[in-house]
């Protein structure tokens, strides 16, 4: 739950511990996967109780979460959250089970000219986080494109928007932006309220989920789920983009919606996509030996120093470790089921916690939080100046979820076109030529009229 | 009344700030030796600092007590020499963890004017020679083959990499080139990727023709068959893939290592400097660090002392030279 203390440093510190103790290498993979898997919902609770969270992905879940928690719907949220993530979490390891070599080809297949492709479909997405004026999100997608851009430019070495300082040459740590705009200037905000606007937030009405409600947001998380996974398979993509798409596809199908003003299909759609595609990012980690996301990266350097080569064949050379890998997640997402739902309510108090207890606390964990990522103070000043510019963001209703957007997709969209011009020679024939372009291309064309034709449609039967 | 709770609530948050700010300074403070990992936990600098400097020096008894592992990541790098240079001149118990990359930095300039001089190095006890590979089904059987297409048709000849432009894989097959006598290194066609893996993708798809790379990013994709390598880096041929030739075999006398190493700070007495590259020599001789090495897929690469400063100043030239030539050097 603290935000920047991710899996990645949980897995790194431990694994000289388990390499000493000998423990067997299927046993040292599920503890990872656990790790891995756990942190994920902790970091729910978070952006939905407090709007801090602590992932890219989680920012999405903040969108609906947290207008549910101001609503009194928190509890509502965090038990969809839990659910959510259980049907994604579940449902993708069995396509991990039983369609990891073909996928592992999709993987294969998507070069630097249809992940083009696919982020332009991801900015698409764009106009769903615009929350009234899209001129307001385009600006608030640019600035996150201007943040993507500081550091060293990787396919020129040149060094861009850093001034000449030192600790801006590697670029701005994801994290830090998100606790930065997000958390730093919710308490801001926060300090800048009266006392008595604390009943703004309504008191916790009702805390259970009903059956409905679940039933009502299956369809939601199944979609999501299929549509997470397959991101996840990209080693290029992730989560934050899965849960990015999931969001904005369910927020262009469903008619009527609330997305945005506490919708719990919201919530449901990116927490799904997300779990799902941490299990599909195993995918190509497992049989191509390439991993999709830095703590997979940990995860492969352990595997191979305990003599277990990734590969086409690990499920026949290594089925211990593949298939405790699998089982693994499954009860991981069991028990973090079991465990946080009748948790929710506790979880839930915190927003009953008075604020001058509150506050400082969310502020000494997003400090702590930004300096765990590099151990460096620059994080620190960094998250107070991004919090700064938030906060007044946010007082003139610049919709912050196209700049998370922006920062995201800013340096693999460039990237990628790049390396597709450059194998092309300057063609831009290459973006049409693949079959995996030319769907991509469909479905955003789909993506972006299906809405026009859905309202013309009903309005025609309405009239 | 409101207000004065606003304020009490402003200089809370304050406070907590201020705390937490210094429990960092304070989880900073060494104890008695300390070696520096200039990035974050689970790189090659932390696996450095982690496995032959705090656990083998430990074992074996080289130092007092445990060795502490600071994570200082930032700039490449240069954080951590920054910090060493200005802060921690004169600290006798402390080591960095170094590599080819901190001296490709050095060469580029890139850690803000500070040079090679303003630390002593110590010595390598390992590395990961360099290699290039193309698809098993490609059109390139010797490195000669792959250099004649960088010369003649650069721009057709895409060759990926895990490094950024200028960094050390793509620095490699310019060295290559280099030495073949093509004199437009800026033609080459090099495209970089986030690390060695994805840009494997791009060799096993077929869609880039050759990649550059370090041998234990390569030695599973050769036992599977997918790949060809054309030339390893390196003086001699390697165990782990014994039929692959070294570049020089093929005329080429290019040695490519990421070398893995210590440097400690310049103002420490000749004494101590010499106890460091003692300590270093005995660890690289070890039968305990040859398992734990080959484990992790280094090869053996011994430099020690004089020789290692040496080694260090004559990369730190050549990539200098190489990057000057293509406008990579910082100014």
């Amino acid at each position: 739950m603290l935000p920047g203390i991710g899996p990645v440093n949980a897995i790194a510190v431990l694994f000289p511990i388990v390499y000493t103790l000998e423990v067997p290498a299927a046993t040292v993979m599920i503890l990872f996967a656990g790790i891995y898997y756990g942190s994920q919902y902790g970091n729910s609770i978070s952006s939905i109780l407090l709007n801090v969270p602590g992932t890219s992905a989680a920012a999405v879940t903040a969108i609906d979460g947290y207008a549910m928690a101001k609503q009194g719907l928190g509890g509502k949220a965090l038990a969809m959250s839990a659910i959510a993530s259980f049907i994604g979490g579940t449902l993708s390891i069995f396509f991990l089970a039983f369609f990891a070599p073909i996928l592992a080809e999709l993987a294969i297949n998507f070069g630097p000219a249809e992940y083009t492709v696919l982020m332009l479909f991801a900015f698409i997405a764009l106009s769903s986080f615009s929350q009234g004026s899209l001129l307001k999100a385009i600006i608030s997608a640019f600035l996150g494109l201007a943040i993507a851009a500081i550091g060293i430019d990787s396919t020129t070495g040149v060094s861009r928007l850093t001034f000449g300082m030192m600790e801006l040459y590697d670029g701005i740590d994801f994290i830090v932006v998100v606790i930065g705009f997000f958390a730093v200037s919710e308490i801001l905000i926060m300090l800048g309220q009266k006392d008595s606007d604390q009943s703004k937030m309504q008191p916790l009405t009702s805390l259970w989920i009903t059956f409905k409600e679940i039933t009502g947001s299956l369809a939601t998380s199944l979609r999501s789920c299929v549509s997470g996974f397959l991101i996840g398979v990209l080693p290029g993509a992730g989560g934050t983009i899965a849960s990015f798409i999931a969001y904005a596809t369910e927020k262009k199908i469903l008619r009527p919606n609330q997305f945005g003003n506490g919708d719990i299909r919201g919530v449901a759609a990116p927490e799904s996509a997300n779990n799902s595609a941490s299990v599909g990012s195993f995918i190509p980690l497992l049989i191509l030996g390439v991993p999709g996301s830095e703590t997979t990266a940990v995860m492969l350097g352990g595997l191979i120093s305990f003599g277990i080569k990734p590969g086409p064949l690990l499920l026949e050379t290594s089925p211990d470790v593949f298939w405790g890998l699998a089982a693994s997640m499954f009860i991981g997402n069991l028990f973090l089921i079991i465990l946080n739902l009748p948790l929710v309510g506790l979880f839930a108090k915190i927003l009953q916690t008075p604020r001058w207890i509150l506050m400082p606390l969310i502020t000494m964990l997003c400090v702590v939080g930004a300096y765990t990522i590099n151990g460096s103070e620059f994080d620190v000043l960094l998250i107070l100046i991004f919090g700064l510019i938030g906060y007044f963001l946010r007082r003139a209703d610049f919709p912050l979820a196209p700049l998370i957007l922006g920062v995201v997709l800013g340096d693999l969209i460039e990237t990628n076109f790049r390396r597709a011009m450059i194998y092309s020679g300057g063609d831009v024939i290459i973006f049409f030529e693949s079959n995996i372009c030319i769907t991509l291309w469909i479905l955003a064309a789909v993506s972006l009229f299906a809405p026009t034709l859905i309202s013309s449609i009903q309005k025609k039967v309405h009239s | 009344m409101r207000k004065s709770m606003q304020s009490i609530l402003g200089i809370l948050t304050g406070t907590a700030i201020a705390a937490t700010t210094m429990l960092g300074v304070a989880m900073a403070k060494p104890g008695n030796t300390e070696c520096i990992a200039p990035a974050g936990a689970g790189g090659g600098w932390d696996f450095t600092c982690r496995v032959p400097a705090a656990q083998v020096m430990g074992d074996m008894g080289l130092i007092d007590g445990t060795m502490a592992v600071t994570n200082m990541s930032g700039a490449g790098g240069g954080k951590a020499y920054a910090h060493v240079v200005t802060k921690r001149g004169d600290d006798e118990n402390l080591i960095v963890a170094a590599s080819m990359a901190t001296a490709a930095r050095l060469g580029q300039n890139v850690y803000s004017g500070f040079k090679a001089s303003d630390v002593r190095w110590v010595g390598a006890l390992g590395a990961d020679y360099g290699a290039i590979a193309v698809h098993k089904d490609s059109e390139f059987n010797t490195l000669g083959d792959l250099v004649t297409a960088m010369r003649n048709n650069p721009r057709r000849t895409a060759i990926v990499g895990g490094s950024s432009a200028g960094g050390w894989d793509h620095l490699k097959v310019l060295i290559v080139a280099d030495k073949a006598g093509i004199s437009d290194l800026k033609a080459i066609n090099y495209i970089s990727f986030d690390n060695g893996g994805t840009a494997m993708l791009e060799i096993l798809s077929k869609r880039a023709d050759a990649f550059t790379g370090d041998i234990s990013e390569l030695v599973e994709y050769e036992k599977q068959g997918n790949i060809r390598i054309l030339a390893i880096l390196a003086p001699d041929r390697i165990p782990a893939v014994p039929s692959a030739k070294t570049a020089k075999e093929q005329g080429y006398d290019v040695i490519g290592a990421n070398w893995r190493g210590f440097y400690v700070p310049k103002n420490i007495s000749d004494a101590r400097y010499n106890e460091w590259v003692d300590i270093v020599t005995k660890v690289a001789n070890s039968s305990q660090w040859a398992d734990l090495s080959a484990k992790n897929g280094l090869a053996p690469f011994a430099s020690f002392g004089k020789n290692f400063e040496d080694f260090v100043g004559g990369q730190i030239g050549k990539v200098a030279q190489i990057s000057t030539d293509l406008g990579f050097m910082q100014q």
